[in-house]
């Protein structure tokens, strides 16, 4: 067993750059990249993909970063955990090992861990309350797109164990990812709550990657980022007692320090002292920070109690559309015209005997953020957002063209105008016994040629 | 004073609830937000917004608070027509309470 392991942290959302994983790569001294690209709904989006063409239903820019980051992953030893594999972690893995096989050089093996789908479980189990509504899940049988169960740090390292120079998985809970490497490089035991606990909390800390190293973070004049730019993504070293410190790439851009270490882990926490994950359940209220050298924050303190009998699943479903459309105005009385324009397009919407679940009428530039507010100047440019909620796909696309038709029948002066339709992708969850789901692991190798 | 003064945010989204941090710049900060800065003083910035409630955790090792706002979302991330489905500009919102002075005393 290793003293410690350095695990860099190569990408926070589905989208997120890639140089500074690939920096990390190169010289950040790493054992591990962990990338969290998977989203509340993006499974649910790749599943109708995975229906349209069985090979994809993957993260869509898996062929960019992999080819990036494999270079200097296989000359340095890195190995790689990624829930990238969304809806179809097989058709994932077989992409890395094409990738790989283009490179050449040595040998790799790739291993995909399935289990989360749990879409023919659930289908049989209508009874299921919903946690939102309360409802039985059995109302959005009929239009779900996919059920994920969110799997701990154990089952990947179902997947470590295999020796996997990468490892592709599906829905997994984000500090899990980083757990993983660390119970299987430092042998701590799936009971060894002090540990998953240090070990979950610097999970949480690098999941969304440049969130903790000055992204999201600089406000001028108040809160300064140096080379935000070149913005470089975190790493943790921890040791095998659960000694935990963040740090970055000496010479990558932003900074890492108390402020951006507290930020980032109160980012979507509820109660501090009961953050549920699958592997325990996390405290943090007596958690503390120490500046351990520049760039460098050391955290003691997380606590952790036992992990809940019963995963969370978060069931995809289809949930009508939404229409948008916007148009600008601008100079001497730009918020009166604007403001007409939106009730002439309200009340077009009327006339034609369209009729939204929920209709939104809002100047961009006056309230469109944090809603109506007294005391505000008056600016110089507006732009007017329209955008209704609706089963009736034809009535979202109606919205949008009645924003457009404002260019030569609304009040003068509008510019720019845009519309979109986009169909509902909408999640909720329910719980499911542990037994229920059953991790398991799915081998590729690619030999050298 | 404006909160913006004394404190730095984030906010995050789950469901419909949104979470904003407000972490102190100093100690003298902290004691002043964790008097003055009360849910109710919170909920009466958001009402246009959100329905409540809203709960303050306190966590004085961080001297920061994290305010847990209810019904704040719209519907949440899947539901809401709002050009920010997540809330993640509702920090900015936080830091533009007024606050008290600080008393003389500090």
């Amino acid at each position: 067993m290793k003293q410690s392991v350095r695990i860099g942290s190569g990408a926070g959302y589905a989208g997120d750059r890639w140089e500074p994983a690939v920096e990390l790569a190169e010289r950040g001294d790493v054992d591990y990249l962990a990338f969290e690209c998977l989203a509340e709904r993006t499974i649910a989006r790749e599943q109708l993909a995975m229906r349209q063409n069985p090979d994809r239903g993957y993260n869509p820019l898996l062929q960019d970063r992999f080819s990036a980051v494999l270079p200097a992953c296989r000359a340095n030893g890195v190995r790689i955990v990624t829930n990238m594999g969304a809806a179809n972690p097989r058709g994932a893995a077989r992409e890395v090992a094409a990738i790989a096989r283009d490179q050449g050089g040595m040998p790799i093996r790739i291993a995909a861990l399935l289990g989360d789908d749990v879409g023919a479980t659930v289908a049989k189990m209508p009874q299921l309350r919903l946690m939102e509504t309360g409802e039985p899940l059995e109302s959005l049988l009929p239009r779900m797109a996919s059920a994920n169960a969110y799997l701990g740090a154990d089952a990947i390292v179902l997947a470590l164990q295999t020796g996997a120079d990468v490892v592709i998985t599906g829905r997994v809970a984000d500090p899990s990812l980083f757990l993983a490497p660390m119970l299987h490089e430092l042998g701590w035991a799936y009971d060894d709550y002090a540990r998953l606990a240090q070990g979950t909390a610097a999970g949480h800390l690098l999941e969304c990657a440049g969130q903790i190293t000055g992204g999201y973070f600089a406000d001028p004049g108040k809160k300064e980022v140096p080379g935000l730019a070149r913005l470089g993504f975190p790493f943790a070293d921890i040791g095998s007692d659960g000694e935990v410190t963040i740090g970055k790439v000496e010479g990558s851009g932003g900074r890492i320090d108390i402020m951006t270490c507290s930020e980032q882990l109160l980012y979507e926490l509820h109660d501090p002292t009961s953050y549920i994950t699958p592997d325990c359940v996390l405290d943090v209220s007596q958690l503390s920070f120490a500046a351990a050298g520049a760039d460098r924050v050391r955290v003691s303190g997380a606590k952790a109690r036992p992990r809940t009998d019963s995963y969370k699943v978060s069931v995809g479903y289809l949930d009508g559309f939404i229409g948008e459309g916007q148009i600008s105005y601008g100079g001497i009385n730009a918020v009166a015209r604007a403001r007409l324009a939106g009730q002439v397009v309200r009340e077009r919407l009327t006339l034609r005997g369209y009729r939204f679940d929920d209709l939104r009428v809002e100047l961009i530039g006056v309230e469109s953020l944090h809603g109506p507010g007294e005391g505000r100047p008056e600016p110089y440019e507006v732009r007017l957002r329209v955008a209704g909620r609706t089963r009736d796909r034809k009535a979202a696309q109606v919205l949008g063209e009645e924003v457009e038709t404002l260019l030569t029948n609304g009040p003068a002066g509008g510019a720019g105008d845009f519309k979109q339709v986009r169909e509902i992708l909408a999640v909720q969850s329910v719980l499911l016994p542990r037994h229920l789901v059953q991790p398991s692991v799915d081998m590729i190798e690619v030999m050298s040629r | 004073m404006i909160l913006h003064e004394l404190a730095h945010s984030r906010a995050g989204d789950k469901g419909n609830t949104v979470n904003i941090s407000v972490i102190a710049y100093d100690d003298r900060a902290f004691r002043h937000i964790c008097r003055y800065l009360t849910p109710e003083l919170v909920l009466r910035k958001f009402a246009p917004l959100a329905s409540g409630p809203v709960r303050r955790f306190e966590l004085p090792n961080l001297r920061a608070c994290n305010f847990v706002i209810d019904g704040a979302l719209d519907g949440g991330v899947t539901a809401s027509l709002r050009q920010d489905i997540h809330g993640k500009g509702l920090s900015s919102l936080m830091l533009t309470i007024e606050l008290p002075e600080f008393d003389t005393q500090g």
